[in-house]
């Protein structure tokens, strides 16, 4: 499936929840399959931290391009765009097409910079629905996200009820914990207190905080693996390099156990953290990390309503699909319950899966068999029973 | 094993329009013959991933929980009636997991497999083995069953605890008894509620 990345420009100022207003901006998108004539066959995919519109689906000429999804959405997958109208949509604030710190300021003319103001869940799902608006989408089949992206797909249902049938919640929480909060605040700090971070205008000096956002991302990483992979994957290993002595005059305290006694990496999970900060610090917008963990930490729906995430829920009229993954900490199925819970007590409809997957947080984006079969069990029946009578 | 008769017997205990928890639901069906039959509402509670997805081809809701774990997702006297369909002889705290039908339940309905049908009387006083047939159909050594009773232990089980029995049905296979259920009845059904019903 050749993907396009296609781009909608809105003049009507958007209103964000900290007061600030984008007079203009785009979000960039991608659809994916055909929209029926009845316009009831619509899927709204959400990203989370560091994902784009690009969902599924490869560019042109670019073999290795698959979309974050690509296992889940296409041609006979479990969202399977022979019958869906699938659309991928890049957040507000993002580093990936859609208006954000690198855009231009129209205000100043040069790029927003540390200058772009903080946005949250709500006004992500606030563009997402003008976007809707333009495809001429009145109801989506459904809204689908892991982790924040299933932030958004809960947002949805509540803020905007009649817009969508089925929210397909995954790896989310009704909140962050302070562990969360937490993690992400020592990833900012990262960022932060990098000599090149120039309180975020380092674009005017030419540079980026590198060495903050390797950092961050390394941090970031440790919460998306459970212990046990981590250890079925790497374990106490050397990296190659360390075991093997490259200059055999070296001394003998090397030999013994292949220890360096130096604060080079050299086990396996040092070489591996490193390598995936250093190529994330290549593509990623520090000012992107920076708004993006602060609306992780700002999404509280039942904050608004005395703490009764119930009440939060209380407007939607979707059915939905929560799943979670056993070996998750970073958002643990116990989070999961927690909106299965709110759900049950507002008498909604809702199927809960608790998926045994040994891989942790970064479960929802992997290959599982029962995960996709159920994901795939409830587009081919309960969406696409709801299309009759949408 | 779980018949039509089963589904029929049950549903005639669900007013229309119940609020109905299927407690291991398996594949969804006596849920959705009760959608289709006693217009009900609700949900299954299952622990199995494969059942999950059973359920949701079946078209009810259903929720992965393990029913001996509390299901403190579920509030006190949220649903009308909870079902316990030949399930209770696999549980292990089957005294809390019926404290809990009728926490979350006005009222509970629990079937479950006679021990003291005659044939498994035989099994073991003449023939000296546990009981093997189509209502048992396990070796000692596979059964899920670990807490099988008798209709006379499950009634003493429901006396001591208070509980009040609002009816019984008893069936050898699909024919209905009204004689020597305790000897001649092959499957148990119960509807319950707490003594004194909850204000």
């Amino acid at each position: 499936m050749i993907a396009s990345p296609l781009k909608m420009l809105f003049t009507e100022p958007l209103k964000l929840a900290s007061g600030a207003v984008l007079s203009e901006y785009s979000l960039a998108f991608e659809t994916y399959g055909n929209l029926n004539p009845q316009k009831t066959n619509a899927v709204l995919i959400c990203h989370a931290l560091n994902a784009s519109h690009h969902v599924a689906g490869v560019y042109e000429d670019q073999a290795k391009s698959e979309g974050w999804w690509d296992n889940m959405v296409g041609p006979g997958k479990p969202v399977d765009t022979d019958h869906f109208f699938v659309i991928g949509v890049n957040n507000l604030g993002s580093c990936f097409g859609s208006t954000g710190p690198l855009s231009t300021n129209p205000a100043t003319g040069k790029p927003y910079g540390a200058d772009f103001p903080m946005v949250t869940v709500e006004d992500w799902v606030d563009s997402h629905v003008r976007l809707l608006d333009q495809l001429g989408i009145r109801q989506l089949a459904a809204v689908m996200g892991g982790s924040l992206g299933g932030m958004q797909a809960m947002c949805l249902s509540y803020r905007y009820p009649d817009r969508v049938r089925h929210a397909i919640v995954i790896a989310a929480a009704p909140n962050l914990s302070a562990q969360n909060i937490a993690f992400n605040e020592v990833a900012r700090q990262a960022i932060m207190t990098d000599p090149d971070f120039y309180g975020g205008h380092f674009e005017t000096k030419n540079t980026v905080p590198k060495n903050g956002l390797m950092v961050a991302r390394m941090i970031g990483h440790i919460t998306y693996i459970s212990d046990d992979q981590m250890e079925t994957k790497f374990g106490r290993g050397l990296s190659e390099k360390s075991e093997k002595s490259e200059d055999s005059s070296k001394p003998q305290t090397e030999s013994v156990a292949g220890l360096k006694f130096s604060f080079e990496p050299e086990f396996q999970i040092e070489s591996y953290l490193r390598y995936q900060g250093e190529k994330f610090s290549r593509y990623y917008d520090a000012n992107t990390y920076l708004r993006v963990t602060k609306a992780l930490d700002y999404f509280d729906p039942a904050a608004e309503h005395g703490g009764d995430l119930a009440k939060a829920f209380a407007p939607a009229t979707a059915q939905f699909l929560v799943i979670s993954f056993t070996t998750d900490w970073r958002f643990s199925p116990a989070r999961s319950r927690e909106i299965v819970k709110a759900l049950l007590d507002d008498k909604k409809d809702v199927t809960y899966a608790e998926i045994d997957a040994p891989h942790g947080h970064d479960a929802f984006l992997l290959d599982n068999a029962l995960y996709h079969r159920t994901v795939r069990a409830y587009f081919e029946h309960a969406v696409i029973a709801s299309e009759a009578t949408a | 094993m779980i018949t039509r008769a089963d589904f029929e017997a049950i549903a005639a205990w669900i007013p229309m329009g119940s609020r109905v928890l299927d407690l291991g639901c398996g594949d969804g069906s006596l849920l959705a013959y009760l959608k289709a039959t006693r217009n009900v509402d609700g949900y299954g509670i299952e622990n199995d991933g494969a059942s999950i997805v059973r359920c949701i081809q079946t078209g009810v809701n259903v929720i992965q929980m393990n029913i001996e774990s509390g299901m403190k997702e579920i509030a006190d006297q949220s649903f009308d009636i909870v079902i316990l369909s030949q399930t209770l002889q696999a549980m292990k705290r089957t005294e809390s997991v019926v404290a809990d039908m009728l926490r979350v339940g006005r009222e509970a309905i629990v079937t479950f497999p006679n021990f003291g049908y005659w044939r498994h009387r035989v099994q073991i006083a003449l023939g000296g083995h546990m009981p093997v047939s189509n209502d048992l159909p396990y070796q000692w050594f596979d059964t899920p069953n670990v807490h099988l009773c008798t209709i006379a232990d499950f009634e003493a089980f429901c006396r001591d605890r208070k509980y009040r029995l609002l009816g019984r049905m008893v069936f050898n296979h699909e024919r209905e008894l009204t004689v020597l259920p305790n000897l001649l009845g092959t499957l148990a059904l119960y509807r319950l509620m707490r003594d004194r019903a909850p204000t």
